[in-house]
């Protein structure tokens, strides 16, 4: 402290005066010493644990979650070695998977119709005498694709157009968001029915419809998130830096805006798979006869006033199966990324 | 000073917000002004640091945002005096590809250093990101970034690392090297200790001051308390309500005479002197909403020293609570009912108007004023605000409230009519009509 | 901004999506590839030309786009849509007959949803944590994973194959206000309100659990209130308006539910004439049925904003 300020006589009056002395503490030297041993010492904790591998973590410690997985894991592998798949290349054709689980094959009639289970037939027979177990194995490829591509390209569409519309805001966002308004009017399944009838039936119709649905849910999830995530000074700091608008909205806001719709887009693989069966069931799926799961079930009514319950059956429990191992990893990836959150979402269900 | 022209120089800078959000407030016409910046006139030398200081919502940080073209200014300009090529280059005016030149000019510390790093960059990217937007240091990036990380006291290894495994004090260190990856010249720290420890504060300030010593930094140091600048500041500005009311360097600053609203700053700062005596200013209220600014002085409505008019024999305290009342009754805050209640039914409004003068005085009035004051809330108890408005207006308007002070073109400027104003002509002393107040 | 402002500028905001709504409901029939016209025709028919000169001029076809929107807007105001492309009838007499039992049905079904939903949600609230909690965690994700029309078929497997107790197949002939269409009508209720109240239990159960965590429950319980007292008084009251907000949700979801579930039990509902006119390419029914469910989910958004807004004026800002 220096007290250069006392009067002549060396008494001290009392004073309204500022300043009279100062704290002159601040000397870098001796900072610079004690920061080495202490501040910046901290935090130099499990080098390098990014937040990835901390997610993981947290998702293996999830059991509901790990068994969840599994049931993916055993399906898309029932999935993919049914049976064989070709591919014709310049009229070749080329088998890139030669194994066939399925005990039997699904495009012609074997035996009679609508035989109870048994040990031929652990499932039973349709109708028209197909192999159910084997539909539904083969099945599992159908609706395994028409939830994965149709979910990724609705993730494809609804994020760039939520992103740029919550982070320009403006008429971008106003049209945008007034689109996403005049769709929402129309519940899921009405407007993918409607599309349908006007786009015709088929894989890739069918994957259109659910996609104009869907896109809107990514859209408005992500607006709220960058209209959040956009404050940070960081994204000032990119800006005061000169880094231009694509950089600044795909490096620094939908990274840190994105963790929602991940979950959100897994529980949708289920909800998806769930909306194509009520097609299939409608009639308005694949070519009747193709073994995508809803579509087995589209003459299950009949089957089932006549008695035929395993032709219902089983078809309908590999989407319930399917479906609730799909919820079990979203939740589990919703704890992983935040744990905090207690509070769920609406989530399943359509949109 | 030197005759070299300022590094930085604002004239007339202002910066409103619209609160408007989206087409149909546009319609309604339901936006609102906020008047964050109001016409500033600022100077910053080569290698100066400017200390700017005011109460959170003063409108210190847009400022600083402003400056630096990280928000678009509303009006007036900001020169930027290039000292390799000599031109002087108006900020406003450019296109942001324009801008993408001057960036590397003038950078930006930002407050909070928790939400100015992106969690999901390295520091190695973070910081590298500079190097990445203008493709400078190709292939020698990441020594660089090293290099810088030692220029603030980090160490070359935590470059892999992420912001979260750092203390606050050092991610701020990392945003200070990211600004001075670009090489600035200019350098806007907004706040960039009052988000951490205390013990740490003085490490990074003797940091910053070494940083401008070594590069030849100008700062624009940003704060909402007068201690923190004092020592970093070659000299201090203090804004209040997008206006800055006093400029000097730190000896005048903290040297009286003070414009009123310092001097409340500064009996904030608690003194480490036993014998310090002076009173606590308490300041009644809070900043008022810069959507509808008080007229005259700003500061008006809060001001303890705020001028009574010409002559008149009234004590400044008694003063300050009867502007403090009309303030009140113009905003038709006062809680008539409760006093009412206390009195059977059919009592006289004088009556009603004698308690609430104590309701609502800490320094009532006596003599001709006490009359009129009652006489002003008996219009009030009778619900006639307007009347009481209007004959309070009669007698106590200030010159504050009609005219807004301007500084004084000299070392240690005041904006406050207790000082010398420079002579205007045309303005106004005896009519009370125009320019009224309460208009 | 107050409350009246702020309806007024809901409705406003409405408008514009009305509007939309509209566009595209007209939009479909054009939409299609090939002539427009193509969609009047009935499957199979094979008109003269003078014949479908005569449907061109019907139907305005010969008109600049816009002004033959303007022509259907007009008509669509008051509910006139034409006559069915595939029956003899109006368009909208063809709705209203049916339009009651879907409504039963939804009412049936949300009331069910409600009844199961709200407590199951409460107690899981409660005893968050527990076996309980745990137990209703995973009825509720069964409920979620679940098709409907498939949880539909067993229950028509059960109670009407195995045990006889329904008719499989319900007559046509029940009028609306005939008590015995209640029997018919609990199957496919049931069905329905299930798949809805998992929802509604999850989203009961996490505002619940946000609202027991707030200060002035904690300090009731703390002053020694009865825990029952507390949880119904101040939270269950709270937390109710947050299913106000779900409820147009739901009624977007019941409708939904409501095209596949009257197909299950061949129930004579609006969805599943919809779904017959799409099968039968039946444009006017389809357009009358489209657009009178988006007015109704509109104006149902529009209701829940209002009444959540009137509980919480702080969403106004
Ligand atoms: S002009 Fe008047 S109100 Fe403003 S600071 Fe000076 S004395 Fe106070």
């Amino acid at each position: 402290m220096s007290t250069e300020d006392t009067t002549s006589d060396g008494a001290r009056a009392r004073t309204s005066r500022r300043g009279r002395i100062r704290v002159t503490g601040f000397d870098s030297a001796a900072v610079r010493d004690r920061e080495t041993f202490s501040a910046d010492r901290t935090g130099i904790s499990g080098a390098a644990a990014n937040r990835r591998t901390k997610a993981w973590n947290r998702f293996k410690q999830n059991r509901s979650a790990i068994i969840g997985l599994a049931i993916l894991a055993f399906m898309v592998f029932i999935a993919v070695f049914a049976r064989p798949i070709q591919v014709s290349l310049l009229g070749e054709g080329f088998v890139i998977q030669p194994f066939q689980l399925a005990p039997h094959n699904t495009d012609t009639n074997l035996v009679a119709g609508n035989q109870p289970p048994s040990a031929e037939h652990p499932f039973g027979t349709s109708d028209l005498g197909r192999d159910i177990m084997s539909q539904v194995m083969v099945g599992a490829r159908f609706s395994l694709a028409i939830g994965v591509i149709a979910v990724g390209l609705a993730v494809g569409i609804g994020v760039p157009l939520g992103a740029i519309a919550g982070y320009y805001g403006g008429w971008v966002d106003e049209a945008v968001m007034r689109l996403v308004d005049i769709l929402y009017a129309f519940p899921f399944l009405v407007l993918a029915i409607v599309i349908i009838a006007i786009l015709g039936q088929g894989f890739w119709n069918m994957i259109a419809a659910l996609v104009i649905v869907g896109w809107i849910g990514y859209a408005r999830l992500i607006r709220g998130e960058i209209l959040s995530v956009k404050e940070n000074e960081y994204v000032m700091a990119a800006k005061a830096l000169g880094a231009r608008d694509r950089s600044i909205i795909f490096r620094h806001i939908v990274p840190n805006a994105i963790a929602p719709v991940i979950v959100q887009a897994t529980l949708a693989v289920g909800t998806i798979v769930l909306a194509a069966a009520a097609l299939g069931f409608l009639g308005l799926g694949l070519q009747p006869g193709t073994p995508e799961w809803g579509t087995i079930l589209s003459e299950g009514r009949e089957a089932v006033i006549r008695g035929y319950w395993w032709v219902t059956t089983f078809p309908g429990l590999a989407i319930v199966v399917f479906v609730l191992a799909v919820n079990l990893v979203g939740d589990g990836i919703r704890d992983a990324l935040d744990p905090q959150d207690e509070v769920g979402e609406q989530e399943g269900g359509f949109r | 000073m030197s005759s070299e022209p300022p590094l930085i120089r604002a004239e007339g800078l202002t910066k409103h917000y619209s609160s408007d959000d989206g087409l149909l407030d546009r319609l309604f016409g339901d936006t609102q002004l906020v008047k964050a910046v109001d016409g500033v006139d600022l100077e910053i030398e080569d290698g100066e640091t400017l200390g700017l200081v005011g109460e959170s919502g003063c409108g210190k940080s847009s400022l600083g945002r402003t400056l630096v073209q990280l928000e678009e200014a509303t009006a007036g300009s900001v020169y930027y005096h290039d000292s390799d090529s000599g031109e002087r280059v108006d900020l406003t005016e450019l296109s942001s590809s324009e801008m993408q030149e001057y960036r590397k000019e003038v950078q930006f510390i930002f407050q909070n250093p928790d939400a100015s790093l992106n969690p999901r960059l390295t520091v190695e990217d973070i910081i590298g990101e500079a190097f990445d937007i203008h493709g400078i240091e190709e292939g020698n990036r990441n020594e660089r970034v090293r290099e810088l990380l030692e220029t603030v006291g980090l160490q070359r290894s935590h470059a892999g690392r992420y912001p979260h495994e750092f203390s606050g004090g050092q991610r701020q260190r990392i945003g200070i090297a990211r600004a001075l990856a670009v090489d600035p010249e200019f350098i806007v720290c907004d706040e960039p200790v009052s988000a951490l420890d205390v013990s740490v504060q003085a490490q990074i300030l003797n940091l910053l001051e070494e940083l401008q010593e070594e590069f030849g930094l100008s700062y624009l140091f940003i704060a909402h308390d007068l201690s923190v600048v004092e020592h970093i500041s070659d000299r201090v500005a203090v804004m209040y309500l997008g206006n800055i009311v006093e400029t000097g360097v730190p000896e005048d600053i903290f040297e009286e005479p003070h414009h009123p609203y310092t001097e409340a700053l500064l009996s904030a700062i608690p003194e480490p002197d036993p014998l310090w005596v002076r009173d606590r200013v308490q300041l009644e209220g809070t900043v008022p909403s810069p959507i509808d600014p008080p007229s005259g002085c700003r500061f008006h409505t809060r001001c303890p020293q705020i001028i009574p008019p010409d002559g008149m024999d009234i004590e400044q305290a008694v003063y300050r609570d009867i502007v403090g009342l009309r303030q009140r009754i113009r905003e038709r805050e006062i809680n008539v009912d409760r006093v009412r209640e206390e009195f059977a039914e059919g009592t006289s409004t004088d009556a009603v108007a004698d308690a609430l003068v104590g309701q609502e005085f800490d320094h009532p009035p006596s003599g001709v004023h006490r009359d009129r004051v009652e006489e002003a809330l008996s219009l009030v108890a009778e619900n006639n605000w307007e009347r009481g408005r209007e004959l309070l207006a009669d007698h106590y308007e200030s010159v504050c409230e009609r005219r807004e002070p301007v500084l004084q073109e000299d070392a240690n400027p005041k904006a406050c009519h207790l000082y010398e104003q420079p002579p205007t002509e045309s303005m106004d002393t005896g009519s009370r009509q125009q320019g009224s107040a309460d208009d | 901004m107050s409350l009246r402002q702020y309806v007024t500028k809901r409705l406003l905001l409405t408008v514009p999506i009305l509007l939309g709504v509209t566009v595209i409901t007209f939009l479909m029939t054009h939409l299609q590839p090939g002539d427009p016209v193509d969609v009047l025709i009935p499957l199979g028919a094979n008109p003269s030309e003078e014949a479908i000169r005569q449907l061109r001029r019907q139907y305005h076809l010969n008109e600049p786009l816009y002004v033959q929107y303007f022509l259907w807007l007009k008509d669509a105001m008051v509910f006139d849509f034409g006559v069915s492309i595939q029956r003899d009838s109006l368009v909208s007499e063809a709705i209203l007959t049916r339009l009651p039992y879907t409504l039963l049905l939804g009412v049936f079904a949300l009331f069910i949803a409600v009844a199961i939903g709200v407590p199951a949600g409460i107690i899981a609230a409660v005893r968050k944590g527990d076996k309980v909690d745990e137990v209703s965690r995973i009825a509720a994700l069964l409920g979620i994973a679940t098709p409907n029309f498939w949880l539909g078929l067993i229950l028509i497997f059960i109670f009407g194959v195995q045990l006889g107790w329904i008719s499989t197949i319900p007559p046509s002939d029940v009028s609306v206000l005939d008590p015995a269409l209640l029997t018919y009508m609990i199957l496919p209720a049931v069905t329905l309100g299930t798949a809805s109240s998992a929802l509604l239990m999850r989203i009961m159960r996490s505002s619940m659990i946000e609202e027991l965590n707030k200060e002035y429950v904690r300090m009731a319980r703390a002053k020694g209130l009865a825990a029952r007292t507390v949880i119904v008084k101040h939270v269950a009251r709270n937390s109710l308006i947050s299913v106000v907000t779900v409820a147009a949700l739901q009624i977007a979801f019941i409708v939904d539910g409501a095209v596949v579930i009257e197909q299950v039990f061949s129930m004579r509902g609006v969805g599943r004439l919809i779904l017959q006119a799409i099968l039968q390419r039946d444009f006017p029914i389809i357009q009358a049925g489209v657009l009178m469910i988006g007015v109704v989910i509109v104006f149902a958004n529009l209701a829940a904003d209002i009444i959540y807004s009137f509980l919480d004026p702080r969403i106004r800002y």
